[in-house]
């Protein structure tokens, strides 16, 4: 029985080198790629806050974070070659269960803490400033 | 297992073990670095939170928009990603097994993560020479262990960069030196990622009126 199985198991193993390396194929379109969307991702929101456009905060905040979000993911594609089979998946399932913990602790913290300032503070900054 | 598949299989086809499209890891260092990387992003996380919280706590202090002078973050950013993409090269040409053009693409990603945090440390400075330190509000301590531990962590990559160089020039391009160049790739993309949160979520939003 091993003698059939073999030849399955020597074509996997080749396609590995000592090191690991390559499982990884970066090519310089990729990386192209992933500068240039990154670059574009960048200076939208540096012009939109340094020229001044937005007069609101709430939409000028939700667009910054959104442009940070999809850099992220373009970072993530291009830069560090995250697919759903390198490593067998064990990359994109520890990358999942960070993304959620960060999810829980960035909007939990500001979430909770949001609510127990306005509960519990009764200064304004005003007075905090007035302060003798 | 390989029972289970032999009786479902016909006798004409070949053998297949069912977890033949998987690739085995044979070599779990990268996989271990991206466990570690993805800890680095809890504790950003945890800092991101921190400021998150106590970011408009100004204490009577200055406020962000006060204290924070863009152009100089959006030089320090095109530097980070400059140096990233430099790097990329550097990864293609040890992927030919080409040393010294890889070499010199490690030297200029090494001067260009110097020029970030070089420029990071006089923003630091004039900050805390105008009494804007880290002591004179949450805000600014927030500001500062965020903004400050990301520095360290490009100040450590530049360090771990030199090191690689040194090694590369002693060994060359065995198989053990391309996976550190490979961790150092992965941890070096990693800070830009968070970098793009930095100067997304502290200095851009910090400016807003």
């Amino acid at each position: 029985m091993s003698e059939h199985t073999q030849p399955v198991h020597g074509d996997d193993a080749h396609e590995h080198d000592d090191s690991g390396v390559g499982a990884i194929h970066a090519t310089l379109k990729g990386y192209m790629t992933g500068f240039a969307l990154a670059a574009i991702l960048t200076a939208i929101p540096f012009w939109l806050v340094m020229s001044g456009a937005f007069a609101k905060t709430g939409p000028a905040d939700a667009l910054i974070l959104l442009l940070a979000g999809i850099q992220i993911i373009v970072h993530m594609v291009y830069f560090l070659h995250m697919n759903t089979k390198s490593e067998g998946g064990w990359n994109m399932l520890a990358l999942v269960f960070t993304i959620v913990l960060v999810v829980i602790t960035l909007s939990g913290s500001i979430w909770i803490m949001y609510h127990l300032n306005s509960n519990m503070m009764p200064w304004t900054m005003q007075d905090a400033r007035n302060q003798p | 297992m390989s029972d289970t598949s032999i009786a479902m299989g016909s006798p004409s086809e070949p053998l297949r073990f069912h977890v033949e499209g998987e690739h085995h890891v044979e070599n779990g260092t990268l996989l271990g670095f991206w466990l570690y990387l993805m800890s680095d992003c809890l504790v950003f996380a945890c800092l991101f939170a921190a400021y998150g919280v106590l970011g408009r706590n100004y204490a009577g202090g200055p406020t962000a928009a006060q204290v924070l002078e863009l152009p100089v973050v959006a030089v320090n950013t095109t530097l980070l990603l400059l140096s990233s993409i430099t790097y990329g090269f550097a990864v293609l040409e040890m992927q030919q097994n080409r040393r010294a053009p890889m070499m010199a693409w490690l030297t200029v990603t090494g001067l260009l993560g110097a020029g970030f945090i070089g420029l990071e440390l006089t923003e630091f400075a004039h900050l805390i020479s105008i009494g804007a330190g880290p002591q004179r509000s949450a805000f600014l301590s927030s500001f500062f262990t965020l903004v400050g531990t990301h520095g360290l962590h490009v100040t450590c990559g530049i360090i771990w960069l030199i090191t690689l160089m040194v090694q590369v020039g002693k060994k060359g391009l065995i198989p053990a030196n391309k996976r550190r160049l490979m961790c150092l790739s992965m941890f070096w993309h990693f800070l830009d990622v968070v970098w793009v949160g930095v100067f997304s979520f502290v200095y851009l939003m910090g400016v807003l009126p």
